[in-house]
C-alpha cells in the first residue's frame, strides 16, 4: 500500500493522529455533559451522568493510547491521494446540499435536481437518460412509499401546488 | 416435543400466501442489496425499516430477515464474477471464487458458493431451533446483574476477537456508547448530554447512524476507489448445477468445519466477516490441496460461504433468546421489534410464540427460497452490475436519506445521516471497527439500565457482578475476552522490545 502517482495527498498517520484528538475532544465533551447531569449517587440512585462519565472517561483513555501510537507511526504512506479526495468531496459536497436543502423544497424535488446533477456532472450522460432516471426515481418512490406503504416524505412548495 | 409442534405452527405462519410473497420480495430486494456497492445487509434492512411500520410483525421480521438472507447470497455474485466483494463477508469468496470466474467456470463456483451458504444457513437454523429455546428458558432467570454481565461478555469479545486494534475497537464502543447517553434519562428522567440542542432530546437513533456509518460511508469510500466493473458472464444451467452437487459431498468435512465456526463467530458477536476468513484460513491450512488455494479451488469457495451464511444466520441466536444482537444486521432486526412493540428477549419465547416461531420456520423456507432465487436469476442481478456507478450512486444516496427520513419524520435526521457518513468514511479509513459502535448505540441503554439497577440493588457495592456462581463465571469469561487482546498485545510488544 505504497503511494504511486504524481498526486500527492494527505499521510495516514497525520489523517489517523487527527481522527484519535478528534475522538478525544468528543470524550472530553461526554465529561463535561456528565459532569453537568451529576455523576454521584442521588436518593434514586446514581445519577444521569453517572454511566456517560466513565464512558467520556474511557473514549479519553483510548483515544489517548490511540493517540500515543499514531505519534510512534513513522510510516509515510499516503491516507489518500488529493484526487480521491477531491472525488469523495464531489459526493459529499452535493449531499450537504442536498439535505441541507431538504426541509425547504421538500424530497421529491431536491431528489430530482441531485440525481439530475450527479449524473449529468460526474456520469456525463445524455439530457434524455438524465431526465428519464431522475423524474422515475422520485415517481416510483412515490407511488411505494407514499401510495403503498403509507409513508408521508418531506414535501415543499410545489407538491403543495401539485395538490399531492 | 412442544418445541416441534411450535415450529410446525410456524411454519404453518409463514406458509401464508401473504408472508410468503413477503419472503420472496424481500429475497429479491436482498440479493439487489447485496450486489449493490454502498447497500449492505445492515443499511438495506434499516432503510427498508419504515416500510414494515404498518405490517403485522411476524410478516414484518419476514420480510426483514429475507433481506438478510438475500444479501447474504448476493454478496457472492459480485465476488465471484467481478472480484468486487459487494459485502466484506464476501472478500474471502473472491480469493478463489474469481479465479475460478476466471478459468472458464464461473457457474461451478457460483453454485458451490450458494450450496455452501445454504448448507451453512440450514445447519445455523437448526442449531438456533435446537438451542434458542433452551438459552431462553435459561435467561429467564436472570436478574439485572446478569443481563448486565452478558451484555459485558458480548463486547469484551469484540474487543478481544475483532482484527482492530483494541484500544481502536474500545474507543468506537465506547462511542456508541455516549451517543446512546445521549437524551433523556431512562431512569431518572433527567435531560443529559444535550447541550440545549431540542433535536438531541430523544438521543441518536441507531437507524440513523447505521444508514450513514454504513450506507454512505460505504459510497464515499467505493468513490474513492473509482469503481470499474470488468467482469465475466455469468452462465449456469442445469448441468453445471447437478455436476458441481456431486462434487460437493466430497467437501463434507470443510463444510461441518466451517458451519462450526460459523456458528462460533456469529453467536459471540465477532460476526460474518471474521467467520469466513478464519475459517478459509483454516481450510488453507488443513486441505489436501491447500497450497493451491487462491488459483480457483473450489474448497477455498465452500469454506468462507458456509461460514459467513452461518454465522450470519446464527447472530439471531442470541437476538432472540438474550436481546443481545450478534451483528450489525440483527441489531438492526432488533431495532425493528421494539419499533412493532415487542420486547426482544427470553420472553418473546413465552409472550410471542407465534412471532419467534413464525420467524425460525421462516428461515427454514427463506433460505431454501433463496437458493432457489439465485441460482436461477443469477444473469438478471449480474446485470444490475453493469449499471455505471454515477447511476447507482445518486440513487442509493436518496434512498439512505428516504430512510433515514422515514424512521422519525424528521429532516435533522437525513442531516445526521450524512453526518455519520463521513465519521464512518473516516473511521473506517483509520482502521476503527463500525460493528462495536451501532451495537453500543442500540444495546446502550439497556446496559446502562441493568448496570446501574444491579448496582442499586447492591447499594453501589460492583461485588454485585460476582455475588453467586452465574455472574460471576459469565464476567470471567468477559474478563478473559477483554484482557485477551491486552495480554497477546503486550506479549508481542515485550517480544519486539526484547528482540
Amino acid at each position: 500500500m505504497t503511494a504511486h502517482g504524481s498526486d500527492g495527498g494527505p499521510t495516514h498517520k497525520a489523517v489517523e493522529r487527527g481522527t484519535a484528538l478528534l475522538i478525544a475532544v468528543f470524550g472530553l465533551i461526554v465529561i463535561v455533559g456528565s459532569l453537568k447531569a451529576g455523576i454521584n449517587w442521588g436518593a434514586e440512585g446514581p445519577r444521569a451522568g453517572f454511566f456517560p462519565f466513565y464512558v467520556g472517561v474511557s473514549i479519553v483513555a483510548a483515544s489517548a493510547i490511540n493517540l500515543w501510537n499514531a505519534l510512534r507511526d513513522h510510516d509515510d504512506r499516503l491516507f489518500a491521494e488529493w484526487g480521491q479526495l477531491r472525488q469523495v468531496m464531489s459526493v459529499v459536497v452535493p449531499t450537504a446540499i442536498y439535505v441541507g436543502s431538504m426541509p425547504f423544497v421538500g424530497l421529491y424535488v431536491a431528489s430530482i435536481v441531485f440525481i439530475g446533477w450527479f449524473m449529468r456532472w460526474l456520469g456525463g450522460y445524455r439530457w434524455l437518460t438524465v431526465f428519464a432516471v431522475a423524474l422515475g426515481m422520485p415517481i416510483v418512490t412515490y407511488l411505494v412509499f407514499e401510495r403503498w406503504f403509507l409513508v408521508p416524505l418531506p414535501k415543499g412548495p410545489v407538491e403543495e401546488w401539485l395538490g399531492l | 416435543m412442544e418445541e416441534l409442534a411450535n415450529l410446525f405452527h410456524g411454519f404453518a405462519v409463514a406458509l401464508q400466501p401473504y408472508n410468503m410473497m413477503l419472503m420472496l420480495v424481500g429475497i429479491m430486494l436482498g440479493v439487489i442489496i447485496g450486489v449493490l456497492p454502498g447497500l449492505g445487509g445492515a443499511n438495506g434492512v434499516a432503510i427498508l425499516l419504515p416500510l414494515t411500520f404498518s405490517m403485522p410483525p411476524t410478516s414484518a421480521i419476514i420480510m426483514l430477515s429475507c433481506i438478510y438472507w438475500g444479501a447474504l447470497f448476493g454478496g457472492a455474485i459480485t465476488s465471484i464474477l467481478f472480484n468486487i466483494p459487494g459485502e466484506p463477508w464476501s472478500v474471502a469468496t473472491t480469493f478463489d471464487g474469481y479465479p475460478m470466474a476466471q478459468q472458464g467456470k464461473p457457474g461451478e463456483a457460483l453454485t458451490a458458493a450458494f450450496t455452501s451458504s445454504f448448507v451453512g444457513a440450514l445447519f445455523a437454523v437448526v442449531m438456533i431451533t435446537l438451542v434458542a429455546p433452551l438459552v431462553a428458558g435459561f435467561a429467564l432467570r436472570f436478574g439485572p446483574a446478569e443481563k448486565f454481565a452478558v451484555y459485558f461478555l458480548a463486547f469484551c469479545s469484540f474487543v478481544g476477537l475483532s482484527k482492530e486494534p483494541p484500544f481502536k475497537t474500545i474507543a468506537a464502543m465506547m462511542i456508541g456508547f455516549a451517543l446512546a447517553a445521549v437524551g433523556l434519562d431512562s431512569i431518572t428522567g433527567q435531560l443529559r448530554l444535550t447541550f440545549g440542542v431540542t433535536e438531541l432530546l430523544n438521543g441518536f437513533d441507531f437507524l440513523i447512524a447505521v444508514i450513514g456509518l454504513f450506507g454512505i460511508g460505504e459510497i464515499l469510500l467505493t468513490m474513492e476507489e473509482g469503481l470499474s466493473f470488468r467482469g465475466g458472464q455469468a452462465r449456469i444451467n442445469l448441468r453445471v448445477v447437478l455436476q458441481t452437487w456431486k462434487e460437493l459431498p466430497a467437501y463434507w468435512i470443510t463444510s461441518l468445519r466451517s458451519c462450526l465456526i460459523g456458528c462460533w463467530m456469529g453467536i459471540t458477536p465477532a460476526g460474518a466477516t471474521p467467520a469466513s476468513f478464519m475459517s478459509y484460513g483454516i481450510a488453507k491450512r488443513l486441505a489436501k490441496r491447500g497450497g493451491n488455494f487462491g488459483n480457483g479451488e473450489i474448497e477455498g469457495v465452500i469454506a468462507p460461504e458456509t461460514a459467513a451464511h452461518a454465522a450470519g444466520t446464527s447472530a439471531l441466536l442470541p437476538m432472540l433468546s438474550l436481546g443481545v444482537p450478534g451483528s450489525p444486521t440483527a441489531a438492526v432486526l432488533l431495532g425493528g421489534l421494539l419499533i412493532w412493540g415487542l420486547q426482544p428477549g427470553p420472553m418473546l419465547f413465552v409472550e410471542q410464540k407465534e412471532f419467534v416461531w413464525g420467524l425460525i420456520a421462516s428461515m427454514y423456507l427463506g433460505n431454501l427460497a433463496g437458493l432457489l432465487v439465485v441460482l436461477t436469476c443469477v444473469p438478471i442481478f449480474a446485470a444490475i452490475l453493469r449499471v455505471p456507478f454515477s447511476i447507482i450512486a445518486p440513487l442509493i444516496l436518496v434512498l439512505c436519506a428516504i430512510g433515514a427520513y422515514s424512521v422519525h419524520n424528521s429532516t435533522f435526521d437525513v442531516m445526521l445521516m450524512l453526518v455519520f457518513g463521513v465519521l464512518g468514511y473516516l473511521l473506517k479509513k483509520c482502521n476503527y471497527p463500525l460493528a462495536p459502535l451501532v451495537l453500543a448505540i442500540v444495546l446502550g441503554d439497556k446496559a446502562e439500565e441493568a448496570f446501574r439497577q444491579s448496582l442499586l440493588g447492591s447499594q453501589g457495592s460492583l461485588g454485585v457482578f460476582f455475588s453467586n456462581g452465574l455472574v460471576s463465571s459469565i464476567m470471567v469469561l468477559g474478563l478473559v475476552a477483554l484482557f485477551w487482546s491486552a495480554i497477546a498485545e503486550g506479549y508481542s510488544r515485550l517480544r519486539t522490545a526484547v528482540a
